[in-house]
């Protein structure tokens, strides 16, 4: 009985998990509010759905925010392996202690230093070189991968970690240099890994806010800003539709991956078992 | 030791030094612009180095922007607030996410990973839109006053929306996976061969929790805690949308000190203050992250 | 190993014409203040199986890594057939390894991991195909070429390491705990298929182990290692009759030691006073140290006789005791018997007749005699 769940834990726990989902289930049921009044209810409609399809400002916003997030997730993968790499296999160089801060400082300062600090570097640039010149989507971008690759290196950095180095070692012993044990041994291992920091990061971006207030400029609002100028004024059910429907997206997607993922454990669990029958 | 190679070199330069210049090198602009006056133009502040004559430099320092925000209540309340909010926020989302954790590390394997997806699913939707939902809930004419309301347990709507308790609610809801996670690792990891030792030598299961569990998942609370108290500090989507006007966070105070009063350098000047409250804490959560992440040391 | 007849091709080490085909010369390794490989000098032989041996943490596995070229020596050389290997990077060094892990490449078929090697050193996919089916066939895998790593046992993942390590014909192999994670039957087994394969190929080994019945069976020489240092180099018989020391007296096989006074000290004989023993040890060589230096003297169990009748005019080499403990383990039986000094001595005998009720059966508390013969004590100056 040890180990297995009491029946307080399991009640404690489903008031956490009812408490992490009711507010996402109250978004997607009154977006079929027919009423204005998004919580006060009126009769089932897909009235805001249509209406959010018809809103050039919040489709061109979520058009550039997908440009933004995708350049932006395979520029922090890129930077973010590389230097997650660097911390998990290179022992000591020069500045690692740094490079271990600015890799882990990302994760938890505050949006609005960050956003205010990359601003004023953008102005200071402008002032002396001449580029960028304006904010728009160059600045969101840059902006973007500095904070987002943090992310991408945790995730790197501790799925190396669980990598035997030995695998690289025994690469190498065979003959391999150490750029083609990477690309032919550690990157196609470590793929899924990658995969889920591009994602990451992605999402990251898309839904950021703060930052990106502070290194927009004028036509280049991404999503999250139009959304925020619009909630400031209050409820607005098309954005309970934009939010059922991004909700809708990212649970097929999770559920998906988890099938896949559970699909792929029992193959792996019936081969091993097959393995170990034939024992030779 | 050997020296490091130059392909080595290679691989750590790349994001080095886009770090250097993009994360780096930015606090000491803030740091110098905190250190200006505002004008008018762009950009909104004066230069420090400004040739007089040709060969002489005149180097402005104004050190009256901290002066300022020293003297002004408003700001000494919003940083006080600030921790306090986030601090009492911390503790919540513990209470919540411990059990949560708990319950996850305990279930059978096979259920495990159903349960950490969902615990990370509203993660990856959007946290603006989270918070957005709340509020609907906390309105007076939201979902709750319409339930009780609709119940008769009341007549009046409850003010939830705009007030303190709405942020506390704001920031333990988007921060809970932050504190999930980490407990999780560090509950998984444990031992339940202690649990069964401790039951044999006659230990009550709660004392086991108390001497045994709890303290050997510190440093998951230690690190769950950090993820969630540091960002609360400078919150600013949360307050600006469940609080009220007189709901004082610092990070509604530096927003509005730049967009609204478009004074930069008090703006940079409220940024500096915020780092150096936060650095002791942050430099905690790396040393955490340190011992968590593997490698060489 | 089997023994052979002393054969000058076997024993190279003997030949003074021969040179070395490894040369470890004065090798040093450092981790900041630590010293894990501690001014080592070693030969070894083209065609050897040579094992380092030691307890973990001695710096046999350090060592083995800056033959592969994982580390660098702190100072020192190291030669391979006459190259320094200084500064050369394990890809670029002719030596192979095979990893305690195995380090298979899980993404990849076994005929794609054994075809790894081959494949960076750029040979025609003909040539690749067939060296790789012939390894294959050498270790008897050749029917799951196809299969995935995680879809094979653990003794068919060794020989799939095994066959990639060997299939590109290295100078040098080098193997790290190769059977430690192998059940006891099949240790066994693979302990004589190692030594068939080696013999069948005439590759180089030098194997690193912490099991003294691997490093008796697999090598033709070990090196005893502690501390970073290397104790004793010599063959498995060398070790075990002639250990030089104390520290491999005991780490190999169990032993009586005892400390002793030189009493006498002649070319042909030395008598040694050990006051645990209460007697003498009586040995039939003579042994090189100061006068009436302190020894110690190495008395291994199996060597001592144990009966319930005197074994006749002493004094030296017997003494009576009381048998206190008696372990049965099939096919051989330990006694602790003890002295009339308090110290206990250890006495293995082979169970060479099923022992029934009357004949020869000791038992606890019975007053035996214990007696050996001048050959067997060894005497260690350090």
């Amino acid at each position: 009985m040890i180990g297995r769940r009491s029946f307080l834990i399991t009640t404690l726990m489903s008031f956490g998990f009812a408490f992490l989902y009711i507010p996402i289930l109250s978004l997607i049921v009154y977006s079929f509010n027919e009423s204005r009044l998004v919580t006060v209810w009126a009769g089932f409609s897909t009235k805001w759905y249509g209406e959010l399809f018809q809103n050039e400002q919040v489709l061109n916003a979520a058009k550039l925010s997908l440009e933004v997030a995708a350049i932006n997730a395979t520029g922090a993968v890129i930077l973010g392996t590389l230097a997650g790499f660097a911390l998990s296999r290179f022992r000591r160089f020069r500045g690692r202690t740094l490079l271990t801060g600015m890799t882990s400082a990302p994760l938890v300062m505050p949006e609005v230093i960050t956003g205010l600090s990359m601003l004023l570097l953008f102005v200071a640039m402008e002032q002396a070189f001449g580029w960028p010149s304006g904010r728009g989507v160059t600045t969101i971008t840059i902006a973007h991968i500095t904070f987002s690759m943090a992310y991408v290196t945790v995730v790197i950095q501790s799925r190396l970690a669980s990598l035997d180095v030995s695998l690289e070692e025994a690469a190498m012993d065979l003959g391999a240099k150490p750029w083609k044990v990477f690309m032919v041994i550690t990157l196609p291992i470590i793929f899924p890994a990658i995969l889920a920091g591009w994602l990451l990061a992605f999402t990251l971006s898309w839904d950021d806010l703060v930052i990106t207030s502070f290194v927009s400029g004028p036509g280049s609002s991404t999503l999250p800003i139009v959304i925020f100028s619009k909630v400031r004024l209050g409820v607005s059910p098309d954005i309970n539709a934009l939010a059922t429907i991004m909700v809708g997206i990212v649970a097929v997607g999770v559920v998906a991956t988890g099938l896949y993922l559970q699909h792929q454990e029992r193959r792996r669990e019936r081969d091993v078992q097959a393995a170990l029958a034939s024992n030779g | 030791m050997r020296p490091v190679s130059a392909g080595r070199w290679a691989v750590i330069s790349l994001p080095y030094l886009w770090l250097l210049l993009f994360f780096l090198v930015p606090f000491i602009i803030v740091f110098k612009i905190s250190l200006s006056d505002i004008r008018l133009g762009m950009p909104p502040y004066q230069p420090m180095l400004q040739w007089v004559e040709a060969q002489v430099v005149n180097i402005q320092v104004n050190l009256g922007n901290y002066a300022f925000l020293l003297e002004d209540p408003l700001y000494r309340n919003a940083y006080l607030h600030s921790i306090s909010t986030a601090a009492i926020s911390t503790l919540l989302c513990l209470l919540i996410g411990y059990p949560m954790a708990y319950g996850i590390a305990r279930t059978d394997k096979s259920w495990r990973n159903l349960l950490l997806m969902l615990v990370m699913l509203p993660f990856w939707t959007s946290f603006l839109l989270r918070v957005y939902a709340w509020i609907g809930i906390l309105k007076n004419n939201g979902l709750i006053n319409n339930l009780l309301m609709g119940m008769g347990l009341i007549d009046q709507p409850i003010v939830m929306l705009q007030t303190d308790f709405a942020v506390y609610i704001g920031i333990v809801y988007s921060y809970l996976p932050f504190m999930v996670l980490p407990l999780y690792a560090t509950l998984e990891k444990q031992d339940i061969t202690l649990l069964e030792a401790a039951a044999d030598l006659g230990c009550h299961p709660v004392r086991a929790f108390l001497t045994i569990t709890l303290p050997l998942s510190m440093p998951g609370v230690v690190a769950g805690s950090l993820l969630v108290f540091i960002p609360a500090v400078g919150e600013f989507v949360i307050p600006a949308l469940l609080g009220g006007p007189d709901t004082l966070m610092i990070g509604k105070v530096l927003w509005n000190e730049f967009f609204q009063n478009r004074d930069w350098p008090v703006a940079s000047a409220v940024a500096i203050a915020m780092l150096l409250l936060l650095v002791v804490p942050i430099m905690l959560f790396q040393l955490a992250q340190g011992r968590q992440a593997g490698g060489h040391p | 190993m089997a023994e052979t007849r002393p054969d000058k091709k076997l024993e190279p080490w003997r030949d003074r014409d021969i040179q070395p085909y490894i040369r470890i010369e004065r090798v040093t390794k450092n981790f900041g203040d630590f010293t894990a490989v501690d001014d080592v000098s070693l030969d070894i032989y083209r065609g050897e199986i040579f094992c380092l041996l030691g307890a973990s943490g001695c710096g046999k596995t350090t060592l083995l890594r800056m033959l592969a070229g994982f580390e660098q020596p702190s100072s020192g050389r190291i030669a391979i057939d006459g190259a320094d290997m200084a500064g050369i990077p394990p890809y670029r060094r002719p030596v192979n390894m095979m990893f305690q892990s195995y380090a298979l490449f899980p993404h990849m078929t076994v005929a794609q991991n054994v075809a790894f090697g081959l494949k960076q050193d750029r040979l025609p996919k003909g040539e690749i195909r067939d060296r790789v089916a012939a390894m294959l066939e050498l270790v008897k895998l050749t029917a799951l070429g196809g299969r995935k790593p995680h879809q094979l046992s653990g003794g068919q993942r060794q020989r799939v390491a095994l066959a990639r390590s060997l299939v590109k014909q290295p100078k040098l192999l080098l193997l790290d705990e190769p059977l430690g994670a192998l059940d006891r039957k099949l240790r066994e087994h693979t302990q004589f298929e190692l030594v068939n394969i080696q013999e069948k190929l005439g590759v180089t080994f030098v194997v690193v182990t912490h099991d003294q019945g691997e490093a008796m069976t697999l090598a033709s020489r070990i090196g005893v290692m502690d501390h970073g240092e290397i104790i004793q180099v010599g063959t498995p018989s060398d070790i075990y009759e002639y250990p030089t020391t104390k520290f491999v007296a005991d780490f190999v096989g169990s032993v009586n030691l005892f400390e002793g006074r030189l009493v006498e000290d002649e070319p042909d004989h030395v008598r040694v006073e050990c006051p645990e023993l209460g007697g003498c040890f009586y040995v039939d060589h003579g042994v090189s140290a100061p006068p009436a230096a302190t020894v110690w003297v190495a008395l291994r169990p199996e060597k001592v006789f144990i009966s319930r009748e005197s074994p006749g005019p002493g004094p030296d080499n017997q003494v009576p005791g009381i048998i206190k403990e008696i372990a049965y383990l099939g096919d051989l039986s330990v006694y602790l018997v003890q002295l009339p000094t308090g110290r206990m001595l250890r006495v293995t005998r082979p169970n060479v007749r099923r022992q029934d009720a009357a004949f020869d059966r000791l038992t606890w508390d019975e007053q035996v005699w214990l007696s050996w013969e001048a050959s067997s004590p060894v005497v260690v100056t350090q």
